[in-house]
């Protein structure tokens, strides 16, 4: 909301001098949020003044344009310029050349004089152009940013002006006042209007407050005019889609009129753009009272108006000039002929007012506010009107709202105003609320004396009385936001003044601290970053392709996915269901910015739906606790969100340097990092050779649990993918659902009790087929040794000579120690001939 | 091959001034020898079999037995000091030595290759997890929940009527199918209203956490941030408990200096409502207020709707960007860095913030 500062000091004290900050200054403590300041002569110097045209030559031009050399009377006859500088004529008439045709001698006109600064930084100043010096500029509107409108410059005449020469067009044009920009909160709407700011104004700095809506002169009773009927068979909630209705005429308007400069000006700054005279009216007592009023082309109704839910099939052509299928929810206009408006949201163009009308019909209504933000949000009309009426008007003030339209329009437009009227509604019962006096106090802890409170209620707009310890508060009409003892208790807090609440630390009870799986969660995260791997964030939104190829391990397999219904990119307009797009698309990001050494993680929730219908056909009420089952249903509806962990590394593990050589990353590395998270949650992870389409098929590793769960893939990404994603080869990924490991990480861990017997060791290389993983080699081993096998571990794999095409040598070490005894050689040399034999059996190994 | 040295005579054993002279003449090439190699060369000069001195004890043996005795007592006495100082300059030249190869294997610390790649938190993260710390240390308990939720628990649960236009102020992602009410948590509200419907009474808790609006990124804009929401439960708390929590957390945060305004506002779920502003003494531009968050007592039928009894018990929340305090706090000016992900700005940061 744009509040024009001299509209604001008609109905309160302003401060001379005052400025847009301010008065912003004072509203930010009743909860008024600033936002912006509009101060046209923050871009607009002077000297800009009223000049008549004395003479005008046509002089066409070798470039085919026809220019105007004008001598232009900037200062009255008979009196001294007494502005001096380069380009200021003393004998106060300027020659200026000018390219529009708009305008004949003896106009009065706006002239930017040589010192002036127009909008854009635009600096005037005498210069020589087709063959003259042109000491000055005949200003168009939008020169001087009032206006669209270049074709031509600004005649004054047609503004309906007729200053004396040499008058600060400026001031003449509005250009001297200036705009505070606020943002109003959703609750309350009265202060979409300079009546319901210049009251918090006052409530804000104690100064006096004039209620315009007072100001107006209203007939006693309203009836005898235009017919209306409010038939609304299908209200919303069961609230009457338009309770008052309030419809005023005028006649023989002159269509010549035009709005007087004071009015654009205001409108101006408060946003809005000069229409017509009656458009205008409209609009200006729209931010005026904060009621949205509409004026119809009397003679284009027909017959008389009934305010009514559409039919099906029913269409209407509004304002902006479009064909709008109506819903049977939608609360209209109508007359005989059909729907004229959409109630409160924009009126029709049949009725529209147009330069020739001369009777008009002034509406000013109350509608409901959810009828009318569904047909807003229905046919995505926001308007000024329809912003008031969703939040909520005024029931009171329909009739001061169109009294003042007609005022004005009798005022400006030279019509006559019916004697008669139509005032038609049923007024909403008030409500009462019952506040306890110490409840305040309580609510926000600090002492409030009734007499206070009383005063503060009352300086609000409501009424107050007592029933024992409790007051009985009836809220202004234009207070549709309070309905409980705690927006009362807020008003008092905002009126006293939020400064003045004091500080009090309560104490929490003993609390149990981060829980086991925050706990490996911050562990987790920091133990890779530890590991030399950068943490990154990024977005859930993905592509339906990549969540086909990094979701599945298998190509084809269903990967259910969450869409959104209202990306903000179509492409990427799917939730994740593996962290992994992400990783690649920052490490792109990275790659092309020149980093050639990445190692990223990240850890975030991917959203899998699983079988069931997503959410619920309904969701309970608000206000009340809904049943065990209902919640359940809710949480039925969700899709399951596990912590997934994905990193991904691409070049070299360390830059470079002198007496240091990198090593690549490798498929090793990817596996690595998902021990580094095994070993740090205590789960042993198993490692099989696994297959994954977005994987290398002979270099991915499946990571499974010890119960069989597999809980994620690790190894070099599929070269074609890594090419298709510009991404350099070899590059390397794990990811793993956090959420499975800190499930089967143990509660317990359970002792190992140590030998300290010596130890044997004893090594064996065994040639096997190439196709056999070394992991399961060695699970025999560990099996065919028995328990005096403390470890075993792979120190070698060799491939080439000596060993047949197609088979491998696998080197292991074996640690043997008993937990009772020094162990003999026979005995380690026996455990080990056994673990030898078990690997013979199951894979034809041989001794090399 | 000579039998002795060159040039040099074998002395007579019986002969002392001889002996000595050959002596001085071992001491002087001694103390002479500046490495031990040469100190080597110069001991088989005058120990070796074929220096003077051995010799001159091997031509003991052909003395007369009268003169045996007195030249023994000469040659060995000589062999003696020879040997000692030998001995002596061995010691000191391997001193020496031992220092000079020190020296030599001194290296320029300065070149010192990192040979471990340092990683980084995102400072988001770590600011996150510094500002659950500070709360778990006030005894509150930290509480997640979905980040697709149900529109009830986003919306309905606290207090946002259905038509109201305040549902619009936050710019939603819905699910589909939109008729199912699902859509992407605006706010981490919905732990609030899920920790009051898991817990007993009183509650103390902190619920941080990815949000979601469709905000296309810009400098001071993005579709998905972080917040942490505040939420106590108990019996007689009020606006007052609500500005000491704020202030003692923003202490914590910025520094015993930390100043706290509230200034009216209005939240579906809070009544009444404050917007919260911290006195920020270095802001760029001089020091100034800035917005920070948003609080409030909690609105009854948030009670309500999570089973609570407003007329027995209270409480208060409060919600505040970590994006937002990350930028302030550490003047990060544009939002895109915070969400590109690229490594220049997480590895400034490291592990602190």
């Amino acid at each position: 909301m744009r509040i024009p500062l001299s509209w604001l000091r008609e109905y309160t004290q302003l401060p001379a001098g005052a400025t847009a900050e301010d008065v912003m200054a004072d509203l930010v403590a009743v909860g008024l949020e600033e936002e912006a300041v509009h101060r046209p002569a923050d871009s607009i110097k002077g000297p800009v003044v009223v000049g008549q045209v004395l003479s005008l030559v046509k002089e066409p031009q070798s470039n085919g344009k026809t220019i105007n050399w004008c001598q232009v009377r900037v200062v009255p006859e008979g009196h001294e310029q007494t502005l001096t500088g380069k380009g200021i004529d003393p004998s106060g008439v300027q020659g200026i050349v000018c390219g529009a045709h708009n305008f004949v001698e003896g106009d009065k006109v706006v002239v930017t004089l040589p010192g002036a600064t127009l909008p854009g930084d635009f600096h005037i100043a005498a210069r020589k152009t087709y063959g003259h010096v042109s000491a000055g500029m005949i200003a168009s509107a939008r020169e001087l940013g009032v206006g669209e409108d270049h074709d031509g410059i600004i005649v004054l005449s047609r503004l309906g002006l007729d200053p004396e020469i040499g008058t600060d067009a400026l001031e003449l044009l509005g250009l001297t006042d200036e705009a505070a920009e606020i943002n109003v909160t959703p609750d309350r709407s009265y202060c979409f209007s300079i009546r319901g700011i210049a009251r918090e104004f006052a409530h804000a700095t104690g100064t006096v407050f004039e209620d315009p809506a007072t100001q107006v002169k209203v007939p006693e009773k309203l009836d005898g005019g235009f017919d209306v009927v409010l038939d609304d068979r299908a209200p919303v909630y069961g609230v009457p889609g338009c309770d008052r209705f309030v419809a005023r005429t005028v006649r023989g308007i002159d269509p010549t009129r035009p709005t007087p400069q004071w009015m654009v000006s205001r409108l101006r700054l408060a946003g809005m753009r000069s229409v017509s005279l009656p458009v205008d009216i409209s609009n200006y007592v729209m931010f005026e009272l904060g009621q949205p009023t509409h004026c119809y082309d009397l003679d284009k109704l027909e017959g008389p108006i009934t305010v009514r839910r559409a039919e099906d099939g029913e269409k209407i052509e509004t304002l902006d000039g479009k064909i709008r299928d109506l819903d049977p929810e939608d609360l209209l206009i109508a007359d005989a002929a059909g729907p004229i408006g959409i109630a409160g949201v924009m009126g029709g163009a049949s009725t529209e007012c147009s330069g020739s009308t001369v009777n008009v019909l002034v509406e000013a209504a109350h509608f409901d506010t959810v009828t009318v933000g569904r047909s807003r949000r229905r046919h995505k009309l926001p308007s000024e009107a329809s912003k008031r009426f969703e939040r909520g008007v005024d029931w009171q003030v329909a009739d001061e709202a169109a009294q003042r339209v007609v005022d004005l329009l009798v005022e400006l437009g030279g019509g006559v105003a019916d004697e008669t009227g139509t005032d038609v509604g049923t007024e909403p019962q008030p409500v009462t609320i019952v506040l306890p006096e110490e409840f305040a106090s309580e609510r926000i802890g600090m002492e409030f004396s009734e007499e206070l409170i009383a005063r503060t209620l009352g300086d609000l707009g409501a009424q107050v009385k007592r029933r024992g310890s409790d007051f009985l508060v009836t809220p202004p009409s234009w207070r549709n936001d309070l309905e409980t003892k705690e927006d009362l208790s807020e008003e008092i807090a905002r009126l006293v003044g939020y400064d003045k609440i004091p500080s009090r630390l309560p104490v929490a009870p003993p609390g149990r601290g981060f829980t086991r799986t925050q706990q490996q969660r911050r562990r987790l995260v920091q133990a890779l970053a530890d590991a030399g791997l950068t943490e990154v964030l990024a977005y859930p939104f993905v592509t339906k392709a990549a969540n086909e190829t990094f979701g599945v391990a298998e190509a084809g397999a269903p990967r259910p996915a969450v869409k959104l219904a209202n990306p903000l990119s179509e492409e990427f307009g799917w939730l994740r269901t593996s962290v992994l797009p992400g990783l690649i698309d920052v490490a792109k990001r990275n790659h092309s910015r020149g980093f050639r050494d990445l190692a990223l993680f990240e850890t975030g929730l991917v959203f899998l739906p699983e079988g069931g219908e997503i959410g619920t056909a309904t969701i309970p009420p608000l206000g009340a606790l809904p049943s065990d089952e209902v919640l359940d249903a809710l949480d039925a509806g969700l899709p399951r969100q596990p912590l997934h962990l994905g990193a991904i590394m691409t070049g070299h593990d360390s830059p470079a340097a002198a007496q240091h050589t990198p090593r690549a990353w490798d498929w090793a590395d990817a596996i690595d990092v998902a021990r580094l998270a095994g070993d740090l949650l205590g789960v042993d992870l198993v490692v099989t050779q696994g297959s994954h389409q977005a994987f290398h098929p002979g270099r991915t590793a499946q990571l499974a649990l010890r119960s069989g769960e597999v809980v994620g893939f690790a190894g070099e990404l599929h070269p074609k993918l890594l090419a298709a994603h510009d991404m350099p080869a070899r590059s390397v990924a794990v990811e793993l659902d956090a959420d499975a490991l800190f499930d089967a990480s143990p509660d317990v861990v359970v002792a190992k009790h140590i030998s300290t017997f010596p130890v044997a060791t004893q090594d064996v290389a065994l040639i096997v087929d190439a196709a056999i993983p070394a992991d399961d080699v060695k699970d025999a081993l560990r099996e065919g040794a028995g328990e005096l096998l403390e470890e075993v571990h792979l120190f070698d794999v060799y491939v080439g000579r000596g060993i047949e095409d197609g088979r491998k040598s696998l080197a292991f070490g074996l640690r043997f120690r008993a937990p009772d005894r020094t162990l003999t050689s026979d005995e380690a040399s026996e455990a080990r001939a056994a673990a030898v034999a078990l690997a013979a059996e199951r894979f034809g190994a041989v001794q090399r | 091959m000579t039998d002795t040295l060159p040039g040099v005579a074998v002395p007579d054993p019986l002969d002392e001034a001889a002996v000595t002279a050959a002596v001085e003449r071992a001491l002087e090439e001694i103390s002479g020898a500046p490495t031990l190699d040469e100190l080597k060369a110069v001991r088989i000069a005058h120990t070796g079999e074929k220096s003077p001195l051995a010799l001159a004890n091997r031509a003991i043996g052909s003395l007369g037995k009268e003169s045996k005795a007195a030249a023994g007592k000469i040659v060995g006495s000589a062999r003696g000091r020879v040997n000692q100082a030998i001995a002596a300059r061995a010691e000191v030249l391997e001193v020496e030595n031992d220092a000079r190869i020190l020296v030599e294997e001194t290296v320029d610390v300065t070149a010192a290759p990192r040979r471990r790649r340092a990683g980084a938190r995102h400072p988001l993260s770590t600011l996150q997890d510094r500002v659950c710390e500070i709360f778990v240390g006030m005894g509150w308990e930290i509480a997640e929940g979905p980040e697709v939720e149900s529109e009830w628990f986003n919306f309905d649960a606290l207090n946002f009527k259905p038509d109201h236009p305040a549902r619009e102020m936050q710019d939603t992602f819905f699910v589909e199918p939109v008729e199912r009410h699902v859509l992407m948590r605006t706010h981490t509200s919905p732990v609030q209203v899920r920790s009051m419907l898991e817990r007993e009474v009183p509650i103390y808790v902190l619920c941080p956490g990815k949000v979601f609006r469709t905000d296309e990124l810009d400098a001071t804009h993005t579709p998905v941030f972080h917040q942490f929401e505040g939420l106590a439960i108990d019996k007689g708390l009020s606006m007052a408990d609500l500005r000491g929590t704020l202030e003692h957390f923003a202490r914590q945060m910025f520094g015993q200096e930390a100043q706290i305004r509230l200034r009216p506002n209005f939240f579906p779920f809070t009544e009444p409502s404050a917007e919260l502003d911290i006195w920020h003494p270095g802001a760029k531009g001089g020091p100034r207020w800035i917005e920070w968050g948003g609080c409030g007592m909690v609105n009854p039928n948030v009670l309500r709707a999570a089973g609570i009894d407003p007329d027995v018990y209270s409480g208060f929340a409060f919600g505040m960007g970590i994006e937002r305090t990350l930028m302030f706090r550490n003047d990060v000016v544009d939002m895109r860095d915070m969400i590109e992900g690229d490594l220049r700005f997480s590895e400034h940061f490291g592990m602190e913030i």
